[in-house]
């Protein structure tokens, strides 16, 4: 059994997203259920696979017992391991307290579709995460897309309908993108398996053919992250789904993409051929610069507390491609950090966000006064939260930021301390917004803008403990982790070490 | 340059066919022919790797006496499991493009925004 655990993975969440909405037919709750042990299972499972990656060094795990390059290879090594890690942690998170918040958000007779659909998603996720072949990496991106943009159109706003069709358009394209990448090298090389691409690839490196499958992997996948001139369709499509959706695909969605962003580019192609092949650390580099200043600049003019937080993830992938395409290893480990510590932080923030429209259906900054009284719990996990995005010390962010920081240093770049430094001010300029109206406001009661689609309550308590907990949970982890960040570094070394070979 | 063109015409109708797709993709305002445009997009790219299985002289991919030579069958396989795509793609597509119709009463995207800009 244990020797199967990869492909269970899959599978578990695969079948019960069938079964899920059956079993909704039975009883609402059951589907509840299900969604609930699925996750804790995989989370579990994916705590016991990082575990032997980490006695073994990796998982090599060949479907229907076919021999690797012939059949499709399920490779675990530090670096997926810990990202898998993340997603079903947050997965199960996200599920425990989805239950609230779906009520509230999604017409009840869909909510066991909803169930479904978003182990569906999971299943894509840790799909594209876990595995070794990158025809499957462009089907279980298929996968969690579709169920990602049929996550958002179930919110009950029509303006989700909209930024889900948007969402759909640029996805199918950028997906399309990445399946000419891959049928360009399949075409030189004949071969679909991640490692023995890298292998045969080196001796191709002058190729045309080589360079346009690059291209298309490049636009492609950053459509996917949402990468700043590419990201159109993010700040919509995370502003109306609804809550528990935006926590989930804020904290995942993207920062998958981004690892498989990684994977293509350090484990299918090298780092020396992204340098002195196609001189793309340039470009990169400019491209996460204007990421991070554009995605700040955009968050503080924003209204809406779910645009804001969308378009500071924006800021944030900049961050994570700017380790990247340092392309040294403290950049890489920065990289790598910064997709852990932000899913943590943004998921916080999310949860946070999705409590106080559940209580008082507003999303609106302006509308947040007194809510420090009225919401103690909540808000404190969200100034929790906002201190590590700007990257108080003690807190996940800052870590992340000091590894960038150091990498752009030990790469003779210190103009990006500018960029970085600017950028942690603008996020403290557009937080310090929310916590000053959350805190040191007083309430007035008359005005409360119009457009809420929950009903208010007059006197609102915190939110629901189902609710709470998850977020306590992630707000804590966002200190210990960033008191206690041994042990995510050494992951994150020894997968970039693995990564730059 | 004649060669160059006719030689592999079939490279220059899936590029022909990609630019077409991905212009309706884009550019049309109506979204069930933003649709449209999508699959004309997929559909290109179905031939590309169509196209990349062909082996000169090659007959079908089944096992005959003294004819080695034949077509790469996985390219096939692998566009069935994108046209699966393809087609799901294209029925969510049409799914959100009715729940669009229900909310907005149109599936013409200028409409649409007028509806959506903030009216005080």
């Amino acid at each position: 059994m244990m020797e199967h655990l990869p492909i269970v993975m899959i599978v578990l969440p695969l079948l019960s997203a069938v079964v899920t909405p059956v079993a909704g037919r039975i009883h609402r709750v059951l589907s509840w259920y299900i969604v609930v042990i699925v996750t804790a299972l995989c989370f579990a499972g994916s705590l016991s696979l990082l575990s032997t990656v980490l006695e073994t060094g990796r998982i090599s795990y060949w479907l229907g017992g076919w021999e690797p390059p012939w059949g499709i290879e399920y490779l675990i090594d530090y670096l997926n391991a810990f990202v898998l890690c993340l997603v079903a942690f947050i997965a199960f998170i996200v599920a425990v307290y989805a239950k609230k918040s779906v009520e509230l958000e999604i017409d009840e007779a869909r909510l066991p579709l909803f169930y479904g659909v978003y182990l569906l998603f999971v299943t894509g996720l840790m799909g594209i995460v876990i595995t070794g072949d990158i025809f499957n990496l462009y089907v279980f991106l298929e996968i969690a897309s579709l169920a990602g943009y049929a996550l958002i159109a179930i919110a009950k706003r029509r303006e989700a309908a909209m930024a889900s069709f948007n969402y759909l358009v640029m996805g199918t394209i950028g997906a399309t993108f990445v399946l000419l990448g891959i049928g360009h090298l399949y075409m030189v090389t004949g071969s679909l398996n991640m490692a023995d691409l890298a292998q045969r690839l080196p001796a191709l490196y002058g190729s045309k053919v080589v360079q346009t499958a690059f291209a298309f992997f490049a636009v492609g996948l950053s459509i996917k992250i949402a990468l700043f001139p590419l990201h159109n369709w993010l700040p919509n499509s995370y502003t109306y789904a609804p809550s528990a959706v935006s926590a989930i695909m804020a904290a995942t969605a993207t920062k998958v993409g981004a690892y498989a962003f990684i994977r293509v580019m350090f484990t299918v192609f090298h780092a020396e051929f992204l340098i002195t092949g196609i001189h793309l650390n340039h470009l990169l580099l400019f491209f996460a610069a204007l990421a991070i200043l554009m995605g700040s600049i955009l968050a503080v003019a924003q209204t809406d507390i779910k645009k804001m937080l969308a378009y500071s993830s924006i800021g944030q992938i900049g961050y994570i491609i700017l380790g990247i395409s340092l392309m040294n290893l403290t950049g890489i480990q920065g990289s790598l950090l910064h997709i852990v510590n932000h899913a943590l932080m943004k998921g916080t923030l999310f949860l946070a966000v999705g409590g106080i429209v559940y209580r008082l259906g507003i999303t609106t900054i302006e509308d947040f006064k007194d809510l420090g009284r009225k919401m103690p719990v909540s808000m404190a996990a969200f100034t929790v939260g906002a201190f590590s995005m700007i990257g108080v010390p003690l807190t996940v962010g800052f870590v992340s930021k000091w590894y960038l920081a150091i990498a752009a240093l030990e790469a003779g770049m210190w103009y990006l301390i500018i960029v970085l430094m600017l950028s942690s001010l603008l996020t403290a300029v557009y937080f310090w917004r929310v916590i000053d109206n959350m805190y040191f406001q007083p309430h007035d009661a008359s005005k409360v803008s119009e457009g809420s689609v929950v009903v208010a309550e007059s006197n609102p308590k915190d939110a629901p403990v189902l609710m709470l907990l998850p977020t306590i949970v992630t707000a804590v982890l966002c200190v210990f982790f960033g008191i206690f960040a041994s042990l995510p570094l050494s992951l994150a070394e020894k997968a970039s070490m693995i990564l730059l070979r | 340059m004649t060669e160059f063109i006719s030689a592999k015409y079939n490279y220059w109708i899936y590029i022909f066919l990609m630019m077409v797709g991905f212009y309706a993709a884009i550019a049309k305002r109506n979204l069930v022919k933003k649709v449209i445009g999508l699959n004309i997009f997929q559909t290109a790219v179905f031939l590309f790797y169509i196209s990349i299985a062909k082996v000169k002289g090659g007959t079908e991919p089944i096992w005959m006496e003294g004819n080695p030579v034949y077509t790469n069958p996985l390219p096939h396989v692998l566009i069935l499991t994108a046209i699966v795509v393809a087609v799901s793609t294209t029925a969510v597509a049409l799914a959100i493009i009715i729940l669009i119709m229900k909310q907005f009463g149109t599936v013409e995207e200028d409409k649409i925004l007028k509806l959506l800009e903030p009216h005080d």
